[in-house]
């Protein structure tokens, strides 16, 4: 117990008597009595290093870890190159602050620059921010950037994530924004109700999509751009950044927000957690946008060198006039994100997109062949979502033999995911076991 | 140095992923047309690239880092080790509960340890931050008064000397943030105090010990005050480090709480994330706490009347399970003797330094004091700005500048209890030999530093300019 | 209205210049000079209502943000469209660097002569 204060008892009364208090009880004096906590905790005794790691890694153990994986609706199982972890981990990465005193904090600046020119790579956007804190918050941040004294609605589709949109309206209640929700027709965003919705709705302020969807399937994002324009209101999307891969980018399809879940860049499942949210915009959206972000300039010798900049939106000098009150954002997080794009490159970009819409296609068209088609016949990337005769028993005997299935949907469909880590071998073991279970 | 986009020379890469073991068949629908820009190197060169970032970064580890308001405490290694045990690390967010019945042990402890060292009932770990956090407790105890009806009451009473995030917090939670001065004491000047209370009244939101390092001495009076007015009180647990164990924030009428798992619990701060800012609450809040728990390890439930979600799952799990090892490894006694000598190492320093360094408030400081440059920049011209970059010169971490806003040119100093005597009085020599400078040759200390990877920068030309990404020469 | 001695000033920095019934209104010399190199300023748009006493937009410095109050009450007529692209000409010259130019003025703060303005910030 208290092994990580370095001073020993007796330097500790030693300092206390030099600086003129008899004992700890002097030095919190101050502390009126009537606010003093007189008992002692209850919570166990403090315990060495083995017996912590015992206790934890037994805890460890009560968790399944599967060994194939087929399920994602907003987390991931991709692959985490080996660089990722190990150059992340060191310490001058892991314990630093916010660069706040840029002269010694060079390192992180840079890395986080680079990540932020990127995601602009990775999505063609102008700008991206130094993170958020996950997917859903970024889309929520991003849909309150998009408000102004005229437009203030908030239009999201049906499609998208129901935990993203959950965020979103929790964001809206402490902002008394409206929320509606456009609904989908066989999967996808029904585009009339959107164009009536907006013609309507002279205080629209954004409409947000998801691609690809919650389904997995990849909408016609380039019409639900034009109806948003159209309307006068900001076209955001939410996507999978493994998928811009092969997909057309949020910036060729001229989108004013493009927020995402950075998991799948070299973040491991983690149980939810710590993921990274990406946000990234146009030009024009530069004051609006919140969080930090690194920027080039010079220093007193000329010399390239990085700061945090446009600090004037943040909260802590605008205060309550702050459009956001991000402070602490998923900076390590970052950093791996940026490794890991750096690690696969241009290349291991589309070959990761590639093998992850081959496998879906290739699991999708055998789980047809068994009595389990398709339900939408929407184009996909690496998820889809199949009808099954039992889906209960099936996912409980994938789970005897160590497999995650698919998630069961509200109406009984199951939604699938595969990634560059399921081989041809699992996917065959999984139309083998359905097989055998109807 | 370069940037990493300079060091890319086309074709170069690295083998990560395997052949297609399938025929490769891409969506029927618009693929992209440009190429990301994304760079092309090999791994030893890209280990090397980012070696050269360490070195021109500054952590915990890397020397003494007194950054006020921060607790830049060290962060243990065995945190690190069980965070990335495989069983928490691979398990899906939404994996049946009977698979991740470990997982959710840990968030049930943690919420009994954090609920016994606060008071609390209840706490949520949906916040990933200590920001969301405070809008957490902020939505709180705004469902919870228009439950009630009191929809009238719209205004979050703010000290003039907290942190940015709580008036942030209060304008995002659909308040209006309302400021309190503070006394010549920098505690609440409990007239000011009174005189805004009223019907208006949703709340307060108080950092105790304050952010000029003082435990507020009028504390039971002011959390009565706001009760009785009908509002609630928020307590902003940024600085926890100093009372945990000494003090409740329960027991002196605090109604809800954030605390940063990443300053008092010993978590690690990244480069500035990710953090953990779970919300506590008593239990007439706890109706209305976001996310989906599960307590019995078989079923996901959710509050009556929750908020709804500040995150897509269960907040920033790994950082909670650095938080749970380390109250594990510090036990009952261990967690008030971090306060204890957070305090100790603060009134230490401050007692050693104040003779020349005069401090904002001159009397017994908690795990933080706060020094004015104000006479030295008005004789010699050198500001908190100019100290703070004498220090980089001497391999230490600067004091946290220019806050709080109600002391002039100010230095907020915590050393944290993880630091020896040693460390100390080395970084008292320090602050003792820039003094001397200041007198003798203040030119020095105005041209500093001198020794980092880069000098003095130029942050207007950041601002007017704004460059943001890499430019590849188009 | 470059001449800082014709302008009135309010006793929190702004200047204002009557052209007409309309007013030009901007920071004094001082003000710049005390927030230090301006990167950027938040004005109000055309036809925006304006209320003397009350902010009407804000001033960015690197560590700073610090409001513009408004002399007068009245509507937006213009705004400067070059200090929002470029607010270093406010630290160039305060004088010409007008914000708003407010028309249907109904009422105005008490306002001080340039001499008497020079007392305040010499005070």
């Amino acid at each position: 117990m208290g092994i990580f204060i370095p001073n020993t008892t007796d330097e500790q009364i030693r300092m206390l008597n030099d600086i003129g208090y008899k004992d700890f009880d002097d030095l919190f004096a101050l502390i009126p009595d009537e606010a003093k906590f007189k008992g002692n905790l209850n919570i166990p005794m403090g315990k060495s290093e083995i017996e912590v790691t015992h206790t934890i890694e037994s805890i460890a153990n009560k968790n399944t870890i599967f060994r194939s994986i087929f399920r994602g609706a907003g987390a991931y199982n991709h692959y985490v190159p080996s660089a990722v972890n190990s150059i992340s981990n060191k310490e001058e990465f892991l314990t630093a602050y916010t660069p706040y005193q840029a002269e010694i904090s060079q390192g992180i600046l840079q890395s986080i620059f680079e990540y932020q020119t990127m995601i602009t790579e990775l999505t063609d956007m102008d700008i991206a921010n130094a993170s958020m804190y996950d997917g859903a918050s970024a889309a929520a941040e991003a849909c309150a950037m998009c408000k102004d004294r005229k437009r203030s609605t908030i239009y999201v589709s049906e499609a998208v994530d129901k935990r993203i949109l959950e965020v979103i309206k929790t964001y809206s209640f402490g902002r008394d924004t409206t929320v509606k929700v456009i609904p989908e027709t066989n999967g996808i965003t029904d585009k009339d109700a959107l164009r009536k919705a907006l013609d309507d709705d002279s205080s629209a302020a954004c409409f947000l999509m998801q691609y690809p969807n919650y389904y997995g399937l990849i909408e016609d994002a380039d019409t639900l751009c034009k109806i948003t324009h159209d309307a006068g209101a900001q076209f955001i999307m939410s996507v999978q950044p493994l998928s811009l891969g092969v997909l057309k980018t949020p910036g060729e399809i001229g989108a004013d927000i493009c927020v995402g879940e950075g998991q799948p860049l070299g973040l491991g499942l983690n149980f939810g957690g710590p993921y990274l949210g990406i946000l990234a915009t146009t030009n024009k959206n530069l004051r609006k946008i919140p969080g930090r972000l690194i920027g080039e300039t010079v220093d007193s010798a000329g010399d390239r060198g990085f700061v945090l900049t446009l600090q004037a939106r943040e909260q802590h000098i605008r205060r309550d006039k702050a459009s956001s009150n991000i402070c602490s954002n998923q900076a390590l997080c970052a950093l791996k994100a940026g490794l890991y794009m750096a690690t696969i490159g241009p290349k291991g970009l589309e070959q990761v997109s590639t093998l992850c819409s081959s496998k879906a296609h290739y699991m999708a068209e055998e789980l047809s062949k068994i009595g389990m088609p398709l339900v939408y016949e929407v184009p996909f990337w690496n998820e889809f979502v199949t009808s099954c005769p039992n889906t209960d028993k099936l996912l409980s005997s994938l789970e005897t033999k160590g497999i995650l299935g698919g998630l069961k949907l509200e109406d009984g469909n199951i939604l699938w995911c595969c990634t560059e880590l399921n081989t041809k071998e699992d996917i065959d073991t999984v139309i083998a076991i359905a097989k055998e279970v109807f | 140095m370069k940037l990493i986009f300079e060091k890319s020379i086309p074709g170069r890469g690295q083998d990560i992923f395997p052949i297609c073991d399938v025929p490769i068949c891409l969506p029927k629908a618009p693929h992209r047309n440009t190429k990301p820009r994304l760079p092309e190197i090999s791994e030893n060169e890209m280990g090397r690239h980012y070696t050269s970032l360490a070195k021109r970064a500054h952590g915990v580890n890397d020397g003494f880092y007194p950054l006020g308001s921060c607790t830049m405490k060290h962060n243990p290694k065995i945190n690190e080790a069980m965070a990335s045990l495989p069983g928490f690390v691979n398990i899906h967010p939404l994996q049946p509960p009977h698979t991740v019945v470990g997982a959710n042990e840990i968030i049930t402890e943690l919420e009994n340890f954090l609920c016994e060292i606060t008071g609390m009932d209840a706490i949520t770990f949906q916040p990933a931050a200590g920001a969301q956090g405070e809008f957490t407790g902020l939505l709180l105890i705004k469902a919870y008064l228009q439950d009630k009806g009191e929809f009238e009451r719209n205004e979050i009473l703010v000290p003039d000397s907290a942190h940015g995030t709580n008036p942030a917090s209060a304008t995002m939670a659909g308040f209006k943030s309302i400021t309190i001065k503070s006394d010549a004491f920098g505690m609440v000047d409990l007239d000011d105090l009174k005189s805004h209370l009223g019907p208006k009244t949703a709340g307060l939101m108080l950092t105790n010990p304050n952010t000029v390092g003082l435990f507020d001495t009028h504390i039971m009076d002011i959390t009565r005050l706001v009760h009785e007015a009908g509002g609630l009180c928020y307590y902003d647990g940024a600085n926890l480090n100093a009372v945990m164990g000494i003090v409740r924030p329960a027991d002196i009428g605090f109604d809800v709480i954030h605390m940063n798992l990443h300053k008092t619990f010993s978590t690690p701060h990244g480069g500035g994330g990710p953090g953990s800012g779970p919300c506590g609450c008593k239990s007439f809040l706890s109706p209305y706490l976001p996310g989906l728990t599960c307590k019995d390890g078989k079923t996901y439930t959710r509050a009556e009347k929750s908020i709804g979600n500040l995150t897509g799952f269960y907040g920033n799990f790994l950082v909670n399970i650095k938080a749970f090892t380390y109250i594990l490894t510090l036990g009952s006694k261990g967690v008030p003797s971090v306060a204890k000598n957070a305090v100790l190492n603060a009134n230490y320093m401050q007692e050693k330094l104040k003779d020349i360094y005069p401090v904002a408030f001159d009397t017994t400081c908690m795990h933080e004091f706060v020094i004015s440059l104000q006479a030295i920049h008005n004789e010699k011209n050198i500001s908190a700005l100019d100290v703070a970059k004498a220090l980089l010169d001497h391999g230490m971490h600067p004091p946290t500048m220019y806050f709080p806003l109600i002391v002039d040119e100010a230095l907020m100093i915590e050393p944290t209890e993880t630091e020896s005597r040693e460390t100390l009085d080395d970084a008292i020599e320090v602050f003792r030999d820039i003094y001397k400078m200041i007198i003798e040759s203040p030119e020095i200390v105005a041209a500093s530093p001198q020794t980092t990877p880069v000098l003095r920068l130029d942050e207007v030309k950041a601002a007017r300019e704004p460059k943001l990404k890499y430019n590849f020469g188009e | 209205m470059n001449d800082p001695r014709e302008l009135m000033y309010t006793k929190d920095h702004e200047w204002i210049y009557y052209d007409g019934e309309d007013a030009y209104v901007g920071i004094s010399d001082f003000a710049q000079q005390e927030l230090g190199d301006l990167v950027f300023v938040n004005l109000p748009e055309v036809d925006d209502e304006v209320i003397a006493g009350e902010s009407f937009g804000d001033v960015e410095s690197v560590k700073a943000v610090s409001d513009v109050l408004s002399p007068v009450t009245g509507i937006v007529l213009e705004v400067n469209e070059e200090i929002l692209e470029d607010a270093s000409l406010i630290n160039q010259d305060a004088f010409s660097a007008w914000f708003i130019k407010v028309g249907n003025i109904t009422e105005t703060e008490d306002l001080l002569t340039a001499e008497e303005y020079d007392r305040i910030i010499e005070g």
